[in-house]
């Protein structure tokens, strides 16, 4: 039997009745992540690991009806043995294994498979079948290691300093900024933060991630000599806003897995792309579908045709999921990355 | 090759000139000549003769990456760039070379053209496995001839006078045809572009045209012109023809002649090479070559559709045929040089009357002195404009009578003012949509169009599609029209996405002709989007016969 199956709400389990990161509002959710286009408001009761407890309140609003689950533990709901594990993607992001009359499905949500240090790292777990995203589902999407792209950001940084030029550099506020945060060098000079990116470093450090000390830019005066030498992360939208205006003469930079391919990085207008992503690139997709055991793929999001014919073609049984998670097939410019 | 593709990377990160330039100088300072003259080469455009055939790349880079075909052709789609989606999907290699751009392209690159498709199967992998990333593209992108990055030769020039001390001037003189295919750049070829100022620098010259001088375009209401330009006295206004523009070098003896990119056409144009015999030496015409016959409806020479020379210009022979059925002359309206003597720092008025005495002494049976119009007022000159269509130019030139001959899109020696008509155009409707490539990569930038077959009310009328276009929407609503498309796509064959007709464009395009190679019957010139009708319906599109009255 089906254990997810795709509704106009969502993906549904139907013998646990509830649903995995609906886009509209049901009474029962368990929610992977917090990334606005998993977890929404308006349902009756929300599930999420325990790690991401501070995130979804902090989106969603303190008020919501939210239980929490550590990694690893199990709970059983009519039936339907559910556990969370972690997915590697941001803080609190979880797999979901459902087990059901002895058949076992893991909806992994969105993943990472490169330890990042700001999160649990990923953990293949064995199913029998495996929902997967497909975000960077081709094969010329393939990662350095996290370590040689905060170099380049180190180097493009202290660059800057030596020219007397504030670094500005894009990500998207929740996980990839934090992320930043805790991999960069702090010691070549202050780092500042746009308004949208500090509610989230909070959440971080409560939750014990190591981030260094920022401040938020908004109170450091315009012209302050103190810009020339700092790094300031902002989300992509204060690209092109008046905001900008503080900073004098910068280099800006936009970090993304997108970033890889010259075109994208040149439709940014930015000085520098740097290729770090919170997803998995190719050979990290189809290292987790492998580590899963499972005979049986359904792909979510991404590249789907173009991973399920692959998977086929490797002698798996992969299928397509419709969902609205991401943005849709392959339209990398305004996704979260 | 790391230094040039580490130079390439600069470039393309940036949009400033000031940051290019301090990027090309700091290269070429340090750039052994023999690496700077192949630099010199590929940023001025110069590209060489397809080194290996394009689809033994593909099979190579499949073979290399171990991937399904199918899944090289989705990559390939996403990135748009075939030198680029090699880069990406062939194997990471650990080491990288020391040997420079000139050892590459002369002792690597250039000698795989014409070599046994084994011999380049073997070889190219070996190249390859010796280059990081970046310098990889390169390699490939030069393989290709697909080296753009955004840099002007003026640019280049600019970085090469700051560096030496030169007139930027003399050093765009003397790239004149250094990116020509039958010049092989060489360190003592860049040493020269770059040498000090020599007293018989201009006796050297060979076959060499000027750099040309281009013309800026004009487009305010024609009301505000006494403002912006003063009193058409001081102007001397031509018509605009379409053609190519060119250079006739007659020196020594010998006739060259140059295409607008610097390309040496002389093969192309036999009828101009009874000029060889009839000019005399040390003399440069600046022109336009045209289609000049009989025409059928006025019963007089006049100037051909540029379709018709297009044909030419893509043939290898040009046949009994092809000569008797586009003929071409030279429409002349500039005088560079005049025995012997460069005379572009001369105003234009005296130049244009020592062309005439030139064109009046030695009658030259395939060159036309290209004439002025006349008019009291602009309003006047508006008036006769009108007649631009009917006449088969594209407006008017206007040339300031006191203006130098420039180098390039330059004002500071003079202006020339380009004065076209406004396009034609018709509301279209967007049928099918192919992603782009470069900038565009993964959005669907590049859209068919097509019109309805019959008038409105029409039972079951079906829209044709007739014209391609790509450019003329800003960044923000190419996004837009990229979800739209997204959204209602009906099919997908491989590249290309068939989507329900909602959305509806203004097209602009320069010419219209009937073409037996299109379902329409008809073929447009230069179809660009002048802007989106969002507040237009589908069925409110024009239809074929509003193209056929554009014929008329």
């Amino acid at each position: 039997m089906d254990l997810v199956i795709a509704r106009p709400e969502g993906l549904y389990c139907p013998p646990g009745d509830f649903y995995i990161d609906p886009w509209r509002p049901v009474e029962r959710s368990v929610i992977t992540h917090g990334h606005g286009d998993h977890a929404r408001t308006g349902n009756g009761h929300y599930l999420t690991a325990a790690p991401g407890a501070g995130i979804l309140r902090s989106r969603l609003g303190q008020d919501i009806n939210l239980q929490t689950l550590p990694y690893g533990e199990r709970l059983v709901h009519q039936g339907v043995t559910l556990s969370l594990h972690p997915a590697g993607h941001v803080l609190g992001s979880a797999q979901v294994r459902l087990e059901y009359q002895g058949e076992v499905w893991v909806a992994s949500g969105d993943y990472k498979v490169e330890p990042d240090g700001t999160c649990e790292p990923f953990e293949p777990v064995r199913c029998h079948t495996f929902i997967t995203e497909s975000t960077f589902g081709l094969p010329i999407y393939r990662w350095a290691p996290q370590a040689e792209i905060f170099a380049e950001v180190n180097e493009w940084w202290r660059g800057n300093r030596e020219q007397g030029k504030a670094s500005v550099l894009f990500c998207y506020s929740f996980g990839k900024a934090q992320r930043i945060l805790h991999g960069l060098d702090e010691s070549i000079g202050p780092i500042l933060v746009h308004g949208a990116v500090e509610p989230l470093n909070r959440v971080y450090r409560e939750a014990g991630v190591r981030l260094p000390e920022t401040r938020y830019a908004g109170e450091v005066p315009r012209n302050d000599p103190l810009l020339r030498e700092a790094l300031i992360l902002a989300p992509p939208s204060a690209g092109g806003s008046s905001w900008m205006r503080r900073f004098g003469d910068y280099s800006d930079a936009f970090a993304s897995g997108w970033m890889r391919l010259r075109g994208t990085r040149r439709r940014r207008g930015v000085d520098r792309g740097f290729v770090l992503s919170d997803h998995a690139d190719w050979s990290g997709l189809l290292w987790a579908i492998a580590q899963t055991g499972a005979e049986r793929v359904m792909v979510t999001h991404g590249s789907v045709n173009v991973l399920v014919r692959y998977l086929n073609e490797q002698g798996l049984d992969a299928r397509s999921f419709v969902t609205e998670y991401g943005d849709e097939d392959d339209a990398p410019a305004e996704v979260e990355s | 090759m790391r230094a040039f593709a580490d130079l390439y990377m600069r470039l393309d990160a940036t949009t400033s000139s000031n940051a290019k330039l301090a990027a090309l100088q700091a290269y070429f300072s340090q750039a052994p000549a023999e690496d700077a003259a192949w630099a010199v080469y590929f940023l001025a455009g110069g590209r060489p003769r397809q080194l290996v055939p394009t689809r033994m790349l593909r099979e190579l880079a499949i073979a290399l990456s171990g991937l399904p075909e199918w899944l090289f052709e989705e990559s390939y789609q996403s990135v748009g760039d075939l030198a680029e989606t090699v880069s990406l999907l062939l194997p990471e290699s650990s080491h990288a070379t020391d040997e420079g751009l000139a050892q590459w392209v002369e002792a690597y690159l250039l000698p795989l053209r014409g070599q046994a498709p084994e011999m380049v199967q073997q070889r190219l992998p070996e190249l390859w496995a010796q280059l990081d990333r970046q310098s990889l593209m390169l390699c490939l992108k030069l393989i290709t001839g697909s080296f753009r990055v955004g840099v002007s030769k003026l640019l280049v020039t600019r970085a090469l006078a700051l560096m030496c001390d030169l007139d930027a001037k003399r050093v765009a003189q003397r790239l004149v045809g250094y990116t020509d295919l039958s010049h092989r750049p060489t360190a003592a070829s860049y040493l020269k572009l770059i040498a000090a100022e020599s007293a018989d620098e201009h006796a050297q010259r060979g076959g060499q045209p000027y750099p040309f001088f281009l013309a800026h375009a004009l487009q305010a209401p024609t009301e505000q012109f006494d403002a912006l330009l003063g009193s058409p006295s001081k102007w001397q206004v031509e018509w605009k023809w379409d053609g190519i523009r060119a250079q006739v070098v007659k020196r020594d003896g010998q006739l060259w002649i140059w295409s607008r990119g610097e390309e040496l056409v002389t093969d192309r144009f036999p009828e101009l090479h009874s000029l060889a015999n009839t000019l005399p030496d040390g003399v440069v015409l600046d022109g336009e070559i045209l289609v000049w016959k009989t025409d059928a409806a006025a019963d007089a020479l006049a100037v051909q559709p540029f379709a018709l020379l297009q044909q030419r210009i893509g043939r290898k022979t040009l046949g009994k045929k092809l000569l008797a059925d586009a003929p071409v002359v030279l429409q002349a309206y500039d005088l560079l040089e005049w025995q012997g003597e460069d005379w572009r720092s001369r105003p234009q008025h005296e130049r244009r009357r020592q062309l005439e005495q030139v064109l009046e002494a030695y009658p030259l049976t395939p060159v036309l002195l290209s004439p002025l119009v006349e008019g009291d007022s602009w309003e006047d000159l508006a008036r006769q404009r009108e007649a631009s269509r009917s006449l088969g130019v594209e407006g008017m030139m206007l040339k300031a009578r006191d203006a130098l001959y420039g180098v390039g899109r330059t004002k500071d020696m003079g202006l020339w003012w380009k004065w076209k008509i406004d396009p034609f155009s018709v509301d279209a409707v967007l049928i099918y949509a192919q992603r782009g490539h470069g900038r565009r990569a993964s959005l669907y930038s590049d859209y068919t169009f097509a019109v309805w077959d019959s008038p409105p009310g029409t039972p079951q009328r079906t829209l044709v599609p007739f014209a391609k276009a790509y450019s003329g929407l800003s960044d923000a609503e190419m996004r837009k029209v990229d979800t739209i498309i997204r959204k209602t796509t009906v099919e997908t064959f491989g590249p290309v996405r068939s989507v329900t007709p909602t959305l509806v464009f203004e097209l602009g395009f320069e010419g219209i002709a009937l073409s037996k190679r299109h379902k329409s019957g008809i073929a447009v010139r230069f179809p660009r989007m002048l802007r989106w009708r969002d507040d237009k319906p589908v069925e409110e599109a024009d239809d074929l016969g509003t193209l056929q009255a554009l014929l008329a």
